[in-house]
């Protein structure tokens, strides 16, 4: 048989002939002369030519109709294009470290997350990522978060009134994280809340809250600005975080900083740059390990990433993206909103809001806080007469989960998922449901089955034998779980102070 | 297993000095089975004490600082044999048990090419693709088989057949007969899996048992250099190459290890293998066990048809009412027994027996520190490939004629060579910018022909950086400092007679029920009170817990029969 040409071939070949039609000097052609010229039937040539536009190659005249060479959307050297398909009004959102993780994202998995594009993962599976933060030392990207800027002489004032931790006793050179909420003491977002000065504060949150914060302070000295874009946020995460900081940032005593602790300093000389380039750092972070988040001028976090990495090369650093975050916030046992609780923001019904107490930050409310702040009559009520839910965490046991697989004749098929955010039903023993598991995943550091679950107030105790919906092969059993602790991980170089860097060893 | 309700004589006699005194039960030997068992037993509720020849614990699981601020694996390097059973029970995690996967496998090529694996099965097949489309694809199928298989050995491992044991010594060993007699669910259970198998899965078990794996993996593959790489696994401390005929079960033996429920998976444990033997000593201490080191036992003392404690090498005498040892049985059977203690009149025969047992060794470690990491030609970054295995094993030729070297007494001039890079898993085992390389190479004979070890250590190492610098160009010069180990170092330091790695070769007539006797098969002996829980046991061999764990049950459920027999 003879050897024909696989398909596609052709059309390849036929549009890049006609591609070679538009040259400087005759940079523009009609439809019908281009069809002619290649033999084409004019619907075929319409449907290279529409190919050609939808990748930037050519244009349309809006005068003639005519189809135009457009030569600086050439592919052979500078940036590559944006590729537009006609129907986007905005350029992608890309975070002020987007070139760096776009060089290092060799899968090409990107998540939205509020509207910018950010790794999901680098490596084709999170695993390596996910590991770096608990053993190595991590890069994540958090620029997307929203960051808001609070000066005056009722910075403080406004911060009281808004939040649910007291703000009177946030010293500078402070983070404090907190709640807020509405006036029905239902929970509208959870952030931190540093303070720059005296007079200054910055609050950081996943979701808008600039015209919340501008009404709830209405008449007070205090200026809210949104800075989301301003700076570029970085989190560097795990055990050898210490290490690399040390290297790569001059001016501040990471060893003295405590947790929660704030501190200003500079890149050091491996950034490459003679001007000093300022950083804020805060001992922060959503891994629930040894970590720091810095914070800076959009236009320096190239360099703070330049100079990060370099000092990380020796310390396996690896850049790690949204699904590894999301696994080892889990076994922080941090809740992350719209996903473990609904925001009294854009609850749709009544049922889906939740007071802190709720959504396991009751830690976060302080009642005995003298200003009278945003939804206090209501958490003081609900403080009599107890939450009717509880966040707790849950854990099902491997011997629990090998006796569902043996039915089906496998060994447990647990490992390599990343997080599930989609919710699934608990139960009591052999009972009615209770509520709902939120994130759950098999960790592989703790080797247990984990979940954050949201549950009626009287089954949240520690040691409550609950069951928890799970998905073995096609079918669906109920695996036995437990309430156990939050955070199912918590080691004591989280919070630990003083000791030397531990460069190794 | 209820806790107290066995072994109540020693309990709350108030901490035995040291030297002398009662316990329970008394552990000869702190490899990481010794002390799986003492923690199982402590757990119980007995008096357990582990006493150790060596100065530290661990066997042939340990690490060690021998060049300033670079951590050596100095044996055993990876880990998937576990089992899950021993991880979650005795609650290691909490106990520092920490292991970071390894990703990949390369084997690098003389050509300056190479033949990388991933755990992604969708970039292997393309990487094994540009060798051989067929291959990549045989490829999935061949590891759905072997998952399977692996699957067939957990459910054996897990029974431990103990009535099937019985039955089968009963014919072959000195127990008395019970053949015929009922068989629990459980076994009963196994044996029914066993009939109901596909034809096809009997048919891979029984030519995995016999075949080489050169002729095994030969029905799956044509390119050479993919049967290699895949053949590494069936030689691994075994006296074979791949085209000896037994070798095949070596490679299922391999299969047989897990991580987390997903079976063939290898990681890496944090600071060394050392770090496992650490965390059961840790559990183990935490339910009470005491562990003594520096102690090495001479003699297991009877009385009355029963084993009774032990007699130290500095002649004191402790006693117990349980013995179980985890060391080979040329030490276990054939040293610390008297043949005149084993009931029956048939210690004379085991003792010989044991004393036949094969277990030289013919691997050796080498473990580098480097000023920096090795730069392979066929991939001369320092990518993620260096967070894996690489295998020096470029053709089934190349490690035949490995082995033809050792056959006649020789170590091989170029040797197969299965490498990690350590501090990449863990930047704690060196100082930043700089690397451990953890070598295990083969073939390394436990006797040269004409020569001696002290004579040939230094050129085995230089063989062996000579190797890799074929690959690795440059490596040579890297070199900070050397650490060569062959057999009759694992025998002085490890306490394994011969060296060899598994405690004993594991070739089908020293497995299953003829592990390592037919008479001391399922981890008891013939003489009453005294067991074996190490690895030349069933299933024995590797960093698996599961003899420990397995013995310690058996002692615990006969100390419960004989207490009721008692009532
Ligand atoms: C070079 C090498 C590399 C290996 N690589 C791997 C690997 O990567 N992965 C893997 O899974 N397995 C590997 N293995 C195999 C694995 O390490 C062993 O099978 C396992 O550790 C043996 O454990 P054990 O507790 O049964 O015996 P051992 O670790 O040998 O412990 C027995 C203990 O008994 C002590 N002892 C002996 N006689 C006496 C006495 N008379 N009195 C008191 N104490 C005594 C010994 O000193 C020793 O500490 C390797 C082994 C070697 C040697």
């Amino acid at each position: 048989m003879a050897r024909r040409a696989p398909q596609g071939t052709q059309a390849i070949q036929r549009a890049l002939s006609l591609y070679r039609s538009f040259t400087p000097e005759q940079p523009e052609h009609r439809l019908t002369d281009l069809a002619a010229a290649h033999g084409l039937h004019p619907s075929t040539a319409h449907r290279l030519l529409g190919v050609l536009e939808a990748e930037g190659l050519v244009g349309r005249n809006p005068d003639t109709q005519g189809y135009l060479w457009l030569p600086e959307s050439g592919y052979g050297g500078g940036e590559r294009p944006v590729r537009r398909n006609g129907m986007r009004l905005l350029e992608p959102l890309r975070t002020p470290f987007h070139r760096r993780t776009e060089a290092l994202c060799e899968s090409d998995a990107w998540r939205d997350w509020s509207g910018y594009t950010c790794a999901l993962n680098y490596e084709p599976q999170p695993d390596y990522e996910y590991w770096a933060v608990r053993n190595t030392a991590a890069l994540i990207d958090v620029s997307p978060l929203f960051k808001y800027e609070i000066t005056g002489v009722d910075a403080e004032r406004l911060l009281d009134r808004v939040m649910t931790r007291d703000f009177t006793k946030c010293r500078v050179g402070r983070v404090m994280y907190t709640s807020w909420c509405n006036e029905d003491g239902h929970l509208l977002q959870d952030g931190n809340v540093q303070r720059l000065e005296r007079e200054r504060f910055l609050v950081s949150a996943a979701e808008p809250c600039l015209r919340w914060l501008e009404d709830c302070g209405l008449g007070m000295d205090a200026l809210v600005r949104d800075v989301s874009t301003d700076l570029g946020v970085l989190a560097l995460q795990g055990p050898r975080a210490r290490a690399i900081a040390e290297a790569a940032i001059q001016g501040v005593d990471f060893a003295g900083m405590r947790y929660f602790d704030l501190a200003g300093g500079e890149l050091g000389d491996a950034a490459g740059e003679d001007r000093g380039v300022p950083v804020t750092v805060t001992r922060t972070g959503y891994t629930g390990d040894l970590g720091y988040e810095f914070w800076v001028a959009s236009e320096d976090a190239e360099a703070l990433w330049d100079s990060l990495t370099v000092a990380g090369a020796d310390h396996g650093l690896r850049p790690a993206g949204l699904l590894a975050l999301d696994m080892v916030r889990v076994e922080a046992g941090l809740v992350l909103i719209d996903v473990d609780y609904v925001s009294a923001a854009h609850a749709e019904i009544e049922v889906l809001k939740v007071t802190p107490a709720e959504a396991g930050l009751g830690f976060t409310v302080k009642l005995d806080k003298e200003a009278d702040f945003t939804g206090r009559r209501a958490l003081e009520r609900e403080r009599e007469r107890g939450p009717a839910w509880a966040m707790v965490g849950l854990e099902v046991d491997w011997f629990e989960l090998e006796r569902l697989w043996e039915e089906i004749d496998l060994r447990p098929q647990v490992v390599g998922e990343p997080a599930s955010r989609e919710p699934t039903p608990v139960f009591a023993p052999g009972g009615e449901q209770v509520g709902q598991c939120t994130t759950r995943f098999f960790s592989p550091l703790l080797k247990k089955y984990i979940g954050l679950a949201t549950v009626q107030a009287d089954a949240a105790a520690l040691g409550t034998a609950l069951e928890l919906e799970v998905a073995v092969g096609y079918g669906r059993r109920r695996a036995g779980a437990r309430v156990v602790k939050r955070p199912f991980f918590n080691p004591a170089r989280k919070t630990a102070v003083g000791s030397a860097s531990g460069g190794h060893g | 297993m209820t806790e107290g309700a066995v072994g109540t004589t020693g309990t709350g006699s108030g901490g035995p000095e040291r030297g002398s005194g009662h316990f329970d039960a008394i552990v000869v030997g702190a490899g990481h089975n010794g002390l799986v068992s003492a923690a199982y037993l402590a757990r119980a509720g007995l008096d357990v004490v582990v006493l150790e020849r060596a100065p530290v614990i661990g066997g042939a699981t340990l690490s060690e600082e021998a060049f300033p601020g670079f951590r050596y694996s100095v044996f055993s390097y990876l880990v998937s044999l576990l089992r899950p059973e021993v991880i979650h029970e005795l609650d290691l995690v909490k106990h520092g048990l920490f292991l970071v996967p390894t990703a990949s496998t390369l084997n690098p090529l003389p050509n300056g090419d190479c033949l990388f694996r991933e755990s992604d099965p969708q970039r292997t097949y393309h990487h094994i693709a540009r060798h051989s489309r067929r291959d990549a694809e045989a490829l999935s199928e061949y590891k759905l088989e072997m998952r399977r298989m692996g699957h067939l050995m957990f459910k054996l491992q897990r029974a431990a057949p103990d009535e099937l044991a019985a039955a089968v010594a009963g014919h072959v060993g000195e127990e008395p007969d019970r053949a015929g007699s009922e068989v629990s669910a459980e076994v009963a259970d196994i044996a029914r899996y066993f009939l109901d198998l596909p034809k096809e899965r009997m048919r891979s078990f029984l030519q995995m048992l016999t075949m080489s794996s050169a002729d095994f993996l030969g029905q799956w593959f044509e390119c050479d250099v993919l049967k290699a790489a895949l053949s590494s696994s069936s030689i691994i401390g075994s006296f074979l190459s791949p085209r000896t005929p037994g070798s095949a079960y070596v490679l299922l033996h391999h299969y047989m290890g897990e991580v987390d429920g997903v079976y063939r998976e290898w990681g890496f444990q944090k600071g060394g293998t050392g770090g496992v033997a650490a965390a059961i000593a840790s559990a183990a201490r935490g339910y009470g066990a005491e562990i003594r080191t520096d102690c090495p036992v001479a003699r297991v003392l009877a009385r009355d048809g029963r084993a009774c404690g032990v007699v130290l090498a500095n002649g004191d005498e402790l006693t117990a009412d349980v013995v179980v040892s985890s060391a080979a049985p040329q030490v276990s059977l054939a040293t610390l027994l008297d043949a005149g203690d084993v009931p029956g009149g048939a210690g004379e025969a085991l003792l010989d027996r044991a004393a036949r047992w094969q277990s030289t060794g013919c691997a050796g470690k080498v473990n580098l520190a480097l000023d920096g990491l090795p730069r392979f030609e066929c991939m001369p970054d320092t990518g993620p490939h260096l967070a894996g295995g690489i295998t020096i094993a470029p053709g089934l030729d190349y490690v035949d004629r490995a082995y033809d070297d050792a056959k006649y007494g020789g170590f091989s001039k170029r040797p197969f060579i299965d490498m990690i890079i350590p501090s990449v898993l863990d930047p704690d085992m060196a100082p930043p910018g700089k690397c451990v390389v953890s070598c295990f190479v083969q073939y390394a004979p436990y006797e040269l022909a004409g020569t001696t070890w002290d004579e040939q250590r230094d050129a085995f190492g230089d063989a062996v950086v000579r190797t890799l610098a074929e690959y690795a160009p440059g490596i040579e010069d890297q070199v900070l400092h050397r650490q060569v180990r062959v057999p009759p170092d694992i025998e002085s330091i490890a306490g394994i007679p011969g060296g060899n790695i598994f405690h004993g070769e594991l070739r089908l007539s020293q497995l299953f029920l003829l592990r390592p006797d037919p008479a001391a098969a399922a981890f008891r002996t013939p003489l009453p009170g005294y067991y074996l829980c190490g690895s030349s046991t069933q299933f024995g061999g590797g960093i698996s817990g599961g003899p420990g764990r397995l013995a310690a049950l058996r002692i615990l459920d006969d100390l419960k029969r004989r207490g009721a027999e008692a009532r």
